[in-house]
């Protein structure tokens, strides 16, 4: 599905990720940890195309994202669903409109009840018609994930999903994508939050992948 | 990567895409004002280019067609001179009509110079022949040579030395006219191009969530083009139809005793303002998807 093969990357020379190979196969979980500026959100980027390996090669659903137009990557990107670390909106849009932007994009007809369907799945039904920046950290993570998963992408793809939100909220976006992943989904959470994973390993079957001194590594039982 | 922006889609527009670009700020207003201003200018650069053009085009009918002769002779010899050159133009092929201008004729023409009391029976005025010439024209240097036989006082003039630099100054008027609305459109592109540029720097943020959410260039483009192409069309617009009504408003030819040539247009001429809002939308079409283009190139 999202396939990495001795992936290098850095900035201005200095190395984030060397040789790194990963492999997402469909249905699987997938925690991705490591301390900050580790390259978490590097490798995300490089996830779904945001970035192009500088060495080695990243393939997305069989397709080298360095043979890519940037046609493909834009529909490519429909396949994938990301949750942004700082969940960018369009602040003069609705949340309703906000979480239907995919739809908008593709041209496919927006369906007003799927949207209000998706809002009361994360929680927003009483938001649909607030602007983004009325809303909590939580309320705009949620928001988030609605957006993402609105064309029911086959890969969720989260950068720091509850790094703004309390306890409970962490739990709750957490079983949203445990939900996502029981549906079939492939999963990817980039997270530094040690527990939300322990909490999660109750509940689904996630390998935990931890960047450290460049390189991805399975994280054993110490977590 | 598909570039390509459909004028047709452009123009049916697209309510979902149309929003997600944020409604208002500076470069909106400079666009509009900018395409007001610039076809304002345009409507005067096209009056004044079209006046020239008739002026020229009149100053070389009158004068092409009539040509002069000036007798200079000793007392005595003058109406002998006169009667010789007029039997020299009667048989000259190509000349119309050829008449010895009166006293009183004379008198009218160097009325505006000396007044009306010039006492013309006291001064060594020429004798002067007007000639009017067929559509063919005639053989100036051969009647130059005749009339050298004929009447020696006699000069020719046919207006060449007057006619050419007339002409010549109308056109190069036209001309100008002509570059100013190129010097107009180029500015006009290059402004709307830098607020189109501004507000995709601006736009930064926007753009990235749309790229985010799976939007392809040609989408993003069509929702910043669609606007700045019809905001320039809306400026240049009501910048045509007020230079309209000022050029509408300047007093005539005749209203100034002939004295003034003024911009203006003259019947049919005054469907050509109408071009000048499409081409604004056109101008401003092609600047904005070349930004936009450009800009989200560099952009993941």
């Amino acid at each position: 599905m999202i396939e990495l093969d001795k992936v290098s990357y850095g900035y201005g020379g200095a190395p984030i990720l060397g040789d790194v190979s990963l492999q997402l196969t469909p249905g699987s979980f997938h925690f991705l940890t490591g301390p900050s500026g580790a390259g978490k959100t590097t490798l995300l980027k490089l996830c779904y195309g945001a970035l192009t390996a500088q060495q080695g090669r990243v393939s997305i659903f069989d397709q080298d994202v360095r043979d890519m137009s940037r046609d493909e990557v834009a529909l490519t990107r429909r396949r994938v669903g990301v949750v942004h670390q700082d969940q960018q909106f369009l602040d003069h849009l609705s949340l309703a409109d906000n979480v239907a932007l995919p739809l908008t994009v593709s041209g496919r007809p927006v369906d007003d009840g799927e949207v209000r369907d998706l809002l009361a799945w994360v929680g927003l039904s009483n938001q649909k018609a607030s602007r983004p920046p009325e809303l909590s950290g939580g309320e705009r993570q949620r928001a988030a994930l609605a957006r993402a998963i609105i064309m029911s992408p086959e890969v969720v793809l989260a950068d720091e999903p509850t790094g703004n939100v309390d306890w409970e909220m962490s739990i709750r976006l957490l079983q949203l994508m445990v939900e996502l992943n029981r549906m079939g989904k492939t999963i990817m959470i980039a997270t530094h939050d040690l527990n939300l994973i322990r909490s999660a390993k109750a509940q689904v079957q996630a390998r935990v992948l931890r960047i450290s001194g460049h390189q991805v590594q399975l994280a054993g039982a110490d977590l | 990567m598909s570039e390509r922006v459909n004028p047709f889609a452009l123009i049916a527009g697209d309510k979902h895409a149309d929003r997600v670009v944020p409604p208002s700020g500076f470069t909106a207003r400079l666009t509009i004002f900018t395409a007001a201003a610039m076809a304002f200018l345009a409507v005067f650069a096209l009056a004044l280019s079209l006046a020239t053009g008739r002026i020229a085009a009149e100053w070389d009918a009158a004068l092409a067609q009539s040509s002069t002769v000036r007798i200079a002779a000793p007392e005595g010899q003058v109406e002998a001179q006169v009667s010789a050159v007029m039997g020299v133009l009667v048989t000259t092929p190509g000349v119309a009509e050829a008449t010895v201008l009166t006293d009183a004729e004379q008198q009218a023409l160097l009325e505006p110079w000396f007044g009306p009391d010039l006492p013309l029976d006291t001064l060594p005025l020429p004798r002067l022949v007007t000639i009017t010439e067929t559509p063919q024209g005639y053989d100036s240097a051969g009647l130059r040579a005749r009339l050298a036989g004929e009447a020696p006082g006699a000069v020719l003039d046919d207006h060449t030395r007057w006619r050419e630099p007339l002409v010549k100054a109308a056109d190069r008027l036209r001309l100008f006219g002509l570059v100013s609305l190129a010097l107009i459109a180029a500015t006009t592109a290059a402004i709307i191009t830098l607020a189109a540029s501004a507000a995709l720097a601006a736009n930064a943020q926007v753009i990235g969530v749309l790229r985010l959410v799976g939007a392809r260039d040609s989408y993003i483009a069509r929702a910043f083009v669609r606007r700045y192409t019809l905001r320039a069309l809306a400026g240049a617009a009501a910048g045509s139809l007020v230079g309209m009504v000022a050029i509408f408003l300047i007093p005539s030819k005749e209203m100034t005793g002939g004295f003034l040539t003024v911009p203006g247009f003259a019947g049919f001429e005054w469907l050509l303002p109408l071009v000048i809002p499409p081409l604004a939308a056109i101008a401003a079409f092609l600047a904005t998807r070349r930004a936009a283009f450009s800009t989200l190139r560099e952009r993941p």
